[in-house]
């Protein structure tokens, strides 16, 4: 189905991904700093981080089963089966099949189950209450999502990751046809804020338990776990950032080695979009997070009517 | 009109004494009477026994604040072993009798609604180990917080009662930090009680060390010279712009908005650096002496200092116009954690939370000591907001009296002429005397009461921190709130542990 060489530049371009990921946080970091008058942390902080974990051990509750010791490392093995879906820039995955979209989308969202299911096993209420409103949020955050998919698989007529997120359907033809893109890529940048626990839904930097959302579901880990579990933080900013990068790159750059470098730097620019977004406002009171979540759905299915109205127009 | 019966008191001001047997004497029905028909217009200052030598015989006394006539009213009875609870009657009087109960096992309060250990002191008893309230169903979830905080701040166990989101009701354990301070304090005059007195909280020594001197001025019949006077209440201003500012910094800080919880960060630092300047301690200890001021400040000093605070200030507003204009901040401090004015009252919070509740006090204003020029409270006239009672209106009240105290500081360092240093001299304490000072250290009324034996020896010293009236007061804010606010309704009272647990 590939050609070889494609097979090559996806396999190097995916390697440099998995490798960047946990600089994508770096740079919100630093970011954030910037506005607070800070010096802040290096943006290399989270490899050191990692590194300092991994040589750590192992240390569970009593009270835990299997559950809790392998839901870390199966969480990152899942995301990183979304990453070998994902197209790299410019390079097709070699796994994508018809409808691998959703796939991808669940598999995430099978990631997602795990680390509910290893915090309710520890019986702690903080972590069940960081379960329960993880569960809540995200089952909001789905419905945008799939208005999104929706409106882009309309769009280009085929329910494919690379489809969706590929030349064919992103080529400006005017700019009344960006519209829905525009309106689909601000109700996708309130989802990726939601699925990675940023601000104003989350407050990644938080030490209080009683307000954490992600944060409160890991309290029980250290260690190796924890390393697998910050990483695989990162890598799932790093996914959604890439897939709202692709989403906005002009259809030219598709195909080419400039797209390949536009996409990684994409995605640095959204860290420091995010860092800006959460230097310039607060958290969210959580009884208002629905309200924002279903404002970005609105967004989505607002832009399936427009994508409706032009395609008719364009015919 | 009602009858009171203040004539039937003795009336009392900030940081004077009276020999105790002025202190009029009544029977127990009589006296409970009383104070409950003045809590009107009263708030319970301080309620504590004095043992009488013979066992389960102990001395009442009761301290009620009588802001209208700008001084204290005094009484005191005798009781044996047992007497009837006030809080059954007024809620102010709850930690007052539980601290009776268990400071002296032998005398106990009836009926009481809710005898619980309040410091659990002794070795018998485990800190924190009792019948907390809790809530039966099948959605009801209880979350424990504490002792050990996420934040790493001082001790204190939190229950919450909780149904999802929504708190029903939010149980206070302290007591871990209890060291038995005020019979460390006793069988003095000693060496080591104003240093005692000034850890007592460490956040607001500075309040502590002038109601200490006041005490010792007092029972010793000195005075302060009035520059002395004018640079401790300058100390004690620059006591509570750090600790506004720190508050307000954390409460940005809690809404995860980083700019202005950064920059208070180290703008906090910086006033208690002049702090430092003053006396070699940011946090003001051994400034404050029986007497005046331990280290002299001078004219020249006055000059380093202003333009350090005009820098640093115009630096402060604009960090705090960021938060306070950032509608996303406004919008999670706006009716969270509100506690209605007739519950303030209810249970005689003081302070910052009081006024934020929309009570008029002040004891800057309304308990002045003779010749201190203080600074000026913000409801000077009336409020330059309307508070009801929530973290906003605990948050805005920082930032007016921010500005209040930035303008003590402006006229005292352009006034100041030579405040020069005093030395310490022990002298002898009047004898069977009460001595009584009131502060407002930044949180709220500070209270200091010693009494000396006919050895003139200290027999009681004392101390009630703003904190013990406003702990209950937190647990109110939650209630009916939802628990994921509890941190920022913590931060806007942000409260002492040690200083209530002593």
């Amino acid at each position: 189905m590939c050609k070889n060489m494609d097979w090559i530049f996806f396999a190097l371009s995916t390697a440099a991904s998995l490798l960047l990921a946990p600089l994508s946080i770096g740079f919100i970091n630093k970011t954030k700093a910037f506005f607070a008058g800070r010096k802040g942390v290096s943006i290399f902080q989270l490899y050191f981080d990692i590194f300092k974990l991994l040589k750590k051990e192992h240390i569970y509750s009593s009270s835990s089963t299997w559950i809790l010791r392998a839901a870390p490392l199966a969480s990152l093995g899942l995301l990183f089966g979304a990453f070998l879906f994902l197209p790299q820039g410019s390079f097709v995955s070699p796994l994508a099949f018809t409808g691998d979209v959703i796939f991808f989308f669940y598999l995430l969202g099978t990631s997602r189950f795990l680390t509910v299911l290893a915090a309710l096993e520890t019986g702690s209420s903080f972590e069940g209450m960081g379960a329960s409103r993880e569960v809540q949020f995200s089952a909001l955050a789905e419905g945008t999502l799939f208005a999104i998919l929706a409106c882009l698989v309309f769009r280009c007529g085929e329910p494919a990751l690379t489809a969706v997120l590929s030349k064919n359907c992103l080529q400006i033809q005017s700019l009344a046809f960006l519209a829905p893109i525009l309106l689909v890529a601000g109700a996708f940048f309130l989802v990726l804020l939601c699925e990675n626990c940023r601000v104003p839904f989350d407050d990644p930097e938080t030490h209080l338990e009683l307000t954490m959302i992600h944060e409160a579901m890991v309290l029980d880990y250290g260690g190796p776990d924890l390393a697998a579990i910050f990483y695989g933080a990162a890598l799932k900013f790093y996914l959604f950032a890439s897939f709202f990068v692709m989403l906005l790159m002009p259809g030219e750059f598709y195909g080419t080695w400039q797209g390949a470098v536009l996409s990684v730097a994409g995605v640095f620019f959204v860290s420091i979009l995010t860092g800006i977004v959460e230097s310039c406002m607060a958290r969210s009171r959580f009884l208002k997070l629905p309200q924002l979540l279903t404002s970005s759905a609105v967004l989505a299915v607002i832009a399936i009517i427009l994508q409706y109205f032009f395609q008719g127009g364009i015919e | 009109m009602t009858m009171t019966y203040s004539q039937d008191f003795l009336f009392m001001e900030n940081g004077t004494s009276v020999p105790l047997q002025n202190i009029p004497e009544m029977e127990f029905s009589l006296f409970r009477d009383k104070i409950l028909s003045m809590m009107d217009i009263c708030r319970t200052e301080a309620f504590f026994a004095l043992p009488d030598g013979e066992k389960g015989r102990y001395d009442l006394f009761i301290i009620l604040a009588d802001a209208a006539k700008k001084g204290f009213l005094l009484a005191k009875s005798k009781v044996k072993d047992s007497f009837l609870s006030l809080t059954s009657s007024h809620a102010s009087f709850n930690r007052f009798e539980r601290e009776i109960m268990e400071k002296y096992p032998d005398l106990k309060a009836e009926a009481h609604p809710n005898a619980k250990p309040l410091r659990f002191p002794g070795k018998e008893q485990e800190t924190g180990v009792m019948d907390y309230f809790t809530m039966q169903g099948d959605a009801v979830h209880e979350v424990a917080v504490g002792p050990v905080h996420a934040g790493v701040i001082e001790p204190g166990h939190f229950r919450f009662q909780c149904m999802g989101e929504k708190v029903y009701s939010l149980e206070i354990s302290l007591g871990y930090q209890h060291r038995d301070l005020e019979n460390m304090l006793v069988n003095g005059p000693a060496g080591a009680m104003r240093h005692l007195v000034e850890t007592a909280a460490g956040d607001s020594s500075i309040a502590a060390s002038i109601n200490y001197s006041r005490i010792m001025e007092s029972l010793c019949d000195i005075k302060a010279d009035e520059e002395a006077e004018k640079t401790r209440q300058f100390a004690l201003e620059l006591e509570r712009i750090a600790n506004h500012i720190g508050d307000l910094g954390a409460l940005a800080g809690d809404v995860a908005f980083l700019p202005t919880a950064s920059f208070c960060g180290r703008i906090r630092g910086e006033y208690l650096n002049m702090t430092a300047e003053l006396c070699g301690n940011r946090f003001g200890r051994n400034f404050v002496v029986p007497g005046g001021i331990r280290y002299g400040v001078d004219k020249e000093m006055a000059q380093k200092l202003l333009p350090k605070v005009k820098k640093v200030s115009r630096e402060l507003w604009k960090a705090l116009a960021l938060m306070f204009n950032a509608p996303t901040c406004l919008d999670r401090f706006e009716n969270t954690g509100r506690v209605s004015l007739e519950t303030a009252k209810a249970l005689g919070l003081t302070g910052m939370a009081a006024r934020a509740c929309g009570i008029k006090c002040d004891a800057r204003k309304d308990f002045p000591v003779k010749e201190v020029v203080s600074a000026q409270c913000v409801y000077e006239e009336e409020f330059p907001f309307q508070p009801n009672g929530d973290v906003l209106s605990r948050a805005l009240l920082r930032f007016y009296e921010l500005k209040k105290s930035h303008e003590y500081l402006f006229r005292y360092l352009q006034e100041l002429q030579n405040a020069p240093p005093c030395r310490e001299e022990s002298l002898p304490l009047k004898k069977e005397t009460l001595a009584l000072s009131v502060t407002e250290s930044w949180r709220g009324e500070l209270c200091h009461v010693a009494i000396t034996d006919e050895a003139g020896r200290i027999q009681l010293y004392k101390i009630v921190d703003p904190s013990f009236h406003n702990w209950e007061g937190l647990a109110m804010a939650l209630r009916d709130e939802e628990i994921s606010h509890f941190p920022i309704c913590n931060k806007s009272f942000n409260l002492s542990y040690c200083g209530h647990d002593l």
